[in-house]
């Protein structure tokens, strides 16, 4: 599919979850959308799903020309070869210069599927998004071996140039109800639901286990926690904070908290507003997960631990002396009775 | 059942120091391992062969020095391994790691069941796995945190996501990414150990898979790098200690304060 003479439209993958639409989706329609204002394209929000919580025409004031809804009982339980094909569908049939989408575990799976199909480039995890000036070209720039290199990509010959971006990259600007778009139903024939994969079911997890990359505040716990009961500490002062909870290695391989809490190498990578880490040291693998944070705060007894050389605010003394009291004073602060 | 396991070498964090004045990693010096995630793909092959039979192969593309993370899967119990070294495979992308690892699997295969890592350490993307199953046809899961065989053909698994468990069927032949969380990886054997030292390894190149320049490498990558910086990380910090916490505890609510992180309630 080589083709230099890339068309300014921009398509965005928004995400609808268990009848939800996510705020990334917003995130990346606004980015679209001034992406686009540069190259004098339109932007397209694709939606895939069988009910959803909001009315798809507010996706237009954050930025969409059209938002395009393929909605079907199919699209009930996720179907990666079914998204796929239609995204590929879509894609062969507006010829968009640049495709977006979140860097969830629908939009990580999808868009690789859809890049080969479609044979093109594809970059993962894009914190920074600019088109270059001259050449028109999508300059997706992403935080590579732990965060400690940044690469700067372009996919220059074949098209659509593909990025998926993580969430909470790009902020939600406020809504402006007077812009006009398109809202359309698209209807797909039925070989776009064919698929190989059969969905049987989907468990929820309890509101604990919410991914911590969509948080803006991750309270992680290392191994100075000791025990699986302290985490109750990180949670308490996670729920004062509207937060997640993570954890080092250390921690999930004592089996206080499930792999899913991780936050490292072989971990999630993470990138909130404000990063605790109470009783981690900050070993190199651990610090690749986190260390793009925004404010990082640490908590450990120990004055030579190497975290302290990557935190803003570090609490040098007993976590379980200083947690409390951490608690405490929010309590005091938000007016709320303990 | 035949099964293909794609393991990649990744240079080893464990060696790698942190440069204080910039806060990036120091390489030099740093040895080399199997991507530790797709540890857990392998161990996901013995397992499922020691339930069902057959065979694991792991397959590798990588410089030659790549070669220590093939006899490392012998050591563990791999059946047999597929080198794939080429000078003009280097600086391949995605797209091109997928094509050349593509191409071999239709060369060695074929393959019941394909089984990759969720992401390799250093490029951390994630996509080979379901570009490879694209580019073979054959249909693919992510995030797998679970295999069951039903005997019929086909495999049911569980993805960890967001919200939850998702349970899907596949039927053979398919390719699966799978999670940490899947199996503990067990150590090498003995026999494993001496099978690995005698083995010989055969190397295939872009001309013994039938791929064309302009199918791998570099040529083949549809991404460019345009330019690579180190971030600058730099912070300022403030530490409290003993008898400062108190202040330090102040200075984290300010901050948390002015992010508009702190939302007075009101008495409740
Ligand atoms: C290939 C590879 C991949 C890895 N991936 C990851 C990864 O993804 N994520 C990750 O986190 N690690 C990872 N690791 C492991 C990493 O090297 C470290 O072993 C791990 O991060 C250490 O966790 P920790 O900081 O909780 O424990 P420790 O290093 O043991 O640190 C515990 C800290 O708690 C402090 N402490 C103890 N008690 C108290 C107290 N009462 N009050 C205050 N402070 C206290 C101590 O001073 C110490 O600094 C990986 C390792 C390898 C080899
Ligand atoms: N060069 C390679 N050789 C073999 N397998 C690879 C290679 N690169 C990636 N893989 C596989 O694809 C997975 C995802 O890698 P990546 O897309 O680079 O994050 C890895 O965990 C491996 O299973």
């Amino acid at each position: 599919m080589r083709n230099p003479s890339a068309s300014g439209d921009i398509l965005v993958l928004g995400e609808v979850r268990s009848g939800r639409l996510h705020r990334v989706t917003l995130e990346l329609t606004s980015k679209a959308r001034s992406l686009a204002d540069v190259l004098g394209g339109e932007v397209s929000t694709l939606l895939m799903y069988d009910r959803i919580d909001r009315d798809p025409r507010t996706i237009v004031h954050y930025g969409a020309d059209r938002v395009t809804c393929v909605r079907d009982e199919r699209l009930r339980l996720f179907d990666q070869e079914v998204q796929s094909t239609i995204l590929s569908f879509v894609i062969g049939s507006t010829g968009p210069g640049i495709v977006l989408a979140p860097a969830t575990t629908s939009g990580r799976t999808i868009m690789p599927a859809v890049a080969a199909m479609v044979g093109t480039g594809l970059t993962a995890d894009c914190t920074g998004l600019e088109i270059e000036a001259g050449t028109g070209l999508l300059l997706q720039t992403r935080p590579a071996i732990g965060g400690n290199i940044m690469a700067t990509i372009t996919t220059p010959d074949d098209l659509p140039q593909m990025a998926t971006v993580r969430p909470r990259t790009f902020a939600v600007p406020e809504p402006d109800p007077d812009r006009v778009g398109r809202v359309e139903e698209l209807t797909l024939p039925d070989r776009c639901f064919e698929s190989r994969v059969e969905p049987l079911g989907h468990e929820g997890s309890s509101g604990d286990d919410v991914n911590i990359q969509d948080r803006d505040v991750i309270i992680s716990g290392g191994k100075g926690m000791k025990r699986e009961e302290s985490f109750r500490l990180l949670r308490e002062l996670a729920e004062l904070l509207d937060g997640g909870v993570g954890a080092s290695r250390a921690a999930v391989d004592n089996k206080w908290i499930a792999y899913s809490h991780q936050v490292g190498l072989s971990g999630k990578v993470v990138a909130p507003k404000v990063y605790f880490a109470v009783g981690i040291s900050g070993s190199v693998q651990h610090l690749a997960g986190m260390q793009t944070s925004g404010l990082v705060v640490a908590i450990n007894k120990d004055p030579e631990a190497p975290i302290f050389r990557v935190a803003d605010i570090g609490l040098c003394g007993d976590l379980f002396d200083i947690v409390p009291r951490l608690i405490e004073g929010l309590r005091e602060r938000k007016g709320v009775s303990g | 059942m035949q099964i293909a396991v794609l393991i990649k070498q990744v240079p080893d964090s464990d060696d790698v120091r942190m440069d204080e004045v910039t806060g990036t990693m120091i390489r030099e010096g740093a040895g080399a391992m199997i991507n530790p995630l797709d540890l857990h793909a392998l161990q996901e092959a013995l397992t499922i062969r020691s339930s069902q039979g057959g065979e694991v192969v792991a397959l590798s593309m990588g410089p030659p020095q790549a070669e220590a993370a093939l006899r490392e899967a012998l050591a563990l119990g791999a059946d047999a391994v597929v080198f794939l070294s080429d000078p003009r495979f280097a600086a391949s992308d995605t797209w091109a790691t997928a094509r050349t690892l593509a191409a071999a699997c239709e060369r060695t295969g074929p393959y019941d069941l394909i089984l990759a890592g969720e992401k390799a350490t250093d490029g951390e993307t994630g996509q080979v796995g379901p570009e490879v199953a694209v580019m073979l046809g054959v249909p693919f899961s992510t995030y797998v945190s679970r295999v069951e065989f039903d005997g019929c053909g086909s495999v049911e698994v569980s993805r960890t996501v967001e919200d939850g468990i998702e349970r899907q069927k596949l039927p053979l032949p398919c390719l699966l990414t799978v999670l940490r969380d899947i199996n503990e990886p067990a150590m090498p054997t003995l026999s494993g150990k001496k099978a690995a030292r005698r083995a010989a390894l055969t190397v295939q190149g872009m001309d013994s898979l039938g791929l064309s320049p302009d199918e791998a490498g570099l040529a083949g990558s549809p991404t460019r790098v345009r330019r690579i910086f180190r971030p600058s990380l730099a912070r300022n910090p403030r530490i409290f200690k003993a008898g400062d916490i108190e202040e330090g505890i102040v200075a984290l609510f300010d901050e948390l304060e002015s992010r508009g992180l702190i939302d007075e309630q009101g008495p409740s």
